[in-house]
C-alpha cells in the first residue's frame, strides 16, 4: 500500500436472517487509497475484518449491474463511487432501498426478474423470417429512436430511487418499463398490443407520479422516467381511442 | 427449514431522507394552493350569481390583509408550480428532433416557460383592454 | 404464470390532472396576481376591472363562461389528483374513501360551477 493511505469509516447496514430480528449498523475502519471504490472498501472488510459480510459484485467496471447499493442514501454502483469523495466523513452503505434484504447488502430481486419476464423483452416480429430471407433490416434513424432505452444493465438503482415502487411493489417500475418501451418502438417489433395490456393495467404506468429520481440515478442515462411518462400518453390514447377504433388495443 | 427471512424496510418518512424527494413533496404541495384558489374563485362566482350587493361583499373581502397575504403566498406557489411543471416536461414527452438532433431538456423547459410568460402578458393585456 | 391484468381507469383522472396542470402552469400565476393582488390593492389595473357590471358581462358571454368553467373545474381536478397521490405518498392509503372524497369533491365543484354559470344566464 502506498504512503498516502488513510483510514475511512464505513458504516454498513448488517442483517443476518438467521440471528437478527432487524438490520443494525456496524462501523468498520478501512485503510484506503485514492483509487479505491466503495466496492473495494467493502471487499476489504470481507477479506480482512469480517468474512461474514455478504454483497454482490462482478465486473468492477459499471457494466454488470450487480454492485448497486445505497451509498449515503443514494442508489449508486459501488464500483464507480469512490471513497476519497467521502473522506474524512463516514460513508454509509446499505442494501438497495425498497427491496427486501436477503442478507446484509444482498437484496431479493425475484420480483424484478418476474417483471422483466412479463414485458416480453425480445422482438416479436410481424412475420418470422427464415434464415434464407435474411436479417430484419433497420435504418440508423430507427435504431437511434430506441437505442438509449436499450442501454439498461438491470442494476435496479432506479427501483431503489422510486418511492412509488417502495409504496407498491406491484408497480412494474422504471427499468422494466424502459425495456418494454425499447421493444415497443423498435421498427422490427410487432408486440406492442400485447405489452400495452401491462402498461394499461393497475400495475402499469399510472402508479408513477413523475418523481424523476429514477432517471437521475441511472448510471447508463437510460432515462426510464421518460419511457414511463411517454407511455402514460400512449396508455391514455389507448384508453380513449378504443371507443373510436373497431379493434384498438383494448381487451 | 428455510432459513431465508427477507427483511422489508419500512417506508415511513421516505420523503425526508433525500433532498430530491423533499423538493418533490414541495412541488406536489403546490396543489393545495391551486385547490384553495379554485375555491376562492368558485365562491366569487356564486356571489356574482346572487347580484351586485353580494358580489361587492366578496370583492371587498379580497382586500382583507389575510387574503392579500394568502394571495402573495399562492402567487409564489403558482410560480413554483409553473417552473416545476415545465422542468419535468422533457421527461414526459417524446424526444423533439430538430435538424437531426435531439432538442436538449433546457430548450424544452425554456420554451414552456416562455409560452407561460407570453400567455400571462397576453392575459394581463386582455384584462386591461377589456376593463378600460 | 401470466397474471390476469385489470385495466386501470387512471387515464380519466390523469388527463384531467394534466389539463389542469398545464392550464394552471400557464395562467395560474397571472390570474392570482390579477384577482388576488392587483385588483384588491388597486395596482396596475383600472379600479373597476372587476366591477359587478364588468364581471357579469364576462360571465354572461359564452367565451367568458367557458373560460371560468375551464379554470375552476380543471384547477380542482388537477389539485384533487395531486393531493390524492400525496396522501398515498405520506402513507395514508385510504383507497376508495380518499378517491371518493377528492375526485368526488372535484366533481361537486365542477357541477356547482356549471350550475352557477347557467344560473347567471346569457
Amino acid at each position: 500500500m502506498s504512503e498516502n493511505q488513510r483510514i475511512i469509516e464505513i458504516e454498513v447496514l448488517r442483517y443476518n436472517p438467521e440471528t437478527d430480528k432487524e438490520p443494525s449498523r456496524q462501523v468498520f475502519e478501512v485503510p484506503f487509497t485514492d483509487d479505491m471504490s466503495v466496492l473495494q472498501g467493502v471487499q476489504y472488510i470481507k477479506d480482512y475484518l469480517d468474512g461474514s459480510l455478504s454483497f454482490r459484485w462482478s465486473c468492477r467496471m459499471a457494466i454488470c449491474g450487480s454492485c448497486g447499493m445505497m451509498i449515503n442514501g443514494e442508489p449508486s454502483l459501488s464500483c464507480e463511487t469512490f471513497l476519497r469523495d467521502y473522506y474524512p466523513a463516514r460513508v454509509r452503505v446499505e442494501a438497495l432501498a425498497h427491496f427486501p434484504i436477503e442478507k446484509d447488502l444482498v437484496i431479493n430481486m425475484e420480483g424484478f426478474i418476474e417483471k422483466l419476464e412479463s414485458i416480453q423483452p425480445y422482438i416479436i416480429p410481424k412475420e418470422e423470417r427464415t434464415l434464407a430471407q435474411g436479417e430484419y433490416l433497420q435504418t440508423p434513424a430507427q435504431l437511434a429512436s430506441y437505442e438509449q432505452f436499450s442501454s439498461c444493465i438491470n442494476c435496479m438503482l432506479c427501483y431503489a430511487a422510486c418511492p412509488q415502487f417502495g409504496l407498491n411493489a406491484e408497480f412494474i417500475g422504471p427499468a422494466a418499463m424502459a425495456l418494454l418501451h425499447r421493444y415497443n418502438i423498435d421498427s422490427r417489433d410487432a408486440g406492442k398490443a400485447e405489452r400495452m395490456e401491462l402498461v394499461n393495467s393497475e400495475e402499469g404506468v399510472f402508479n408513477c407520479t413523475a418523481v424523476g429520481y429514477c432517471s437521475e440515478v441511472c448510471p447508463k442515462h437510460v432515462d426510464p422516467a421518460n419511457a414511463v411518462n411517454q407511455n402514460k400518453t400512449n396508455s391514455a390514447a389507448d384508453y380513449f381511442l378504443r371507443f373510436l377504433t373497431p379493434k384498438g388495443g383494448a381487451k | 427449514m428455510n432459513k431465508r427471512r427477507p427483511y422489508v424496510r419500512p417506508m415511513a418518512g421516505w420523503w425526508r431522507k433525500n433532498p430530491f424527494f423533499v423538493e418533490y413533496m414541495i412541488h406536489e404541495g403546490t396543489a393545495l394552493f391551486v385547490a384553495a384558489y379554485a375555491l376562492i374563485l368558485l365562491t366569487g362566482l356564486v356571489y356574482l350569481s346572487r347580484g351586485e350587493a353580494a358580489w361587492n361583499v366578496w370583492l371587498e373581502g379580497l382586500k382583507n390583509p389575510w387574503y392579500i397575504a394568502f394571495h402573495w403566498l399562492t402567487l409564489a406557489a403558482m410560480c413554483y408550480h409553473t417552473y416545476t411543471w415545465f422542468k419535468i416536461m422533457p421527461r414526459t414527452m417524446p424526444p423533439v428532433i430538430v435538424g437531426g438532433k435531439r432538442l436538449p431538456d433546457f430548450a424544452i423547459t425554456g420554451s414552456g416557460l416562455a409560452v407561460a410568460a407570453t400567455a400571462s402578458l397576453a392575459m394581463l393585456g386582455l384584462v386591461w383592454g377589456m376593463a378600460r | 404464470m401470466k397474471k390476469t391484468l385489470k385495466r386501470s381507469n387512471a387515464p380519466i383522472f390523469w388527463a384531467l390532472f394534466g389539463a389542469g396542470g398545464m392550464l394552471s402552469a400557464l395562467l395560474g400565476p397571472i390570474l392570482v396576481f390579477i384577482t388576488g393582488l392587483a385588483v384588491p390593492l388597486g395596482m396596475l389595473l383600472p379600479a373597476d376591472t372587476m366591477s359587478y357590471a364588468n364581471m357579469l358581462t364576462f360571465a354572461q358571454n359564452i367565451i367568458g363562461k367557458g373560460f371560468i368553467f375551464a379554470i375552476i373545474s380543471l384547477f380542482l381536478w388537477h389539485a384533487a389528483h395531486r393531493i390524492f397521490h400525496s396522501l398515498h405518498d405520506v402513507g395514508i392509503h385510504a383507497g376508495i374513501v380518499a378517491k371518493l372524497i377528492f375526485y368526488g369533491g372535484a366533481m361537486v365543484g365542477t357541477l356547482i360551477t356549471a350550475y352557477t354559470l347557467l344560473a347567471i344566464g346569457f
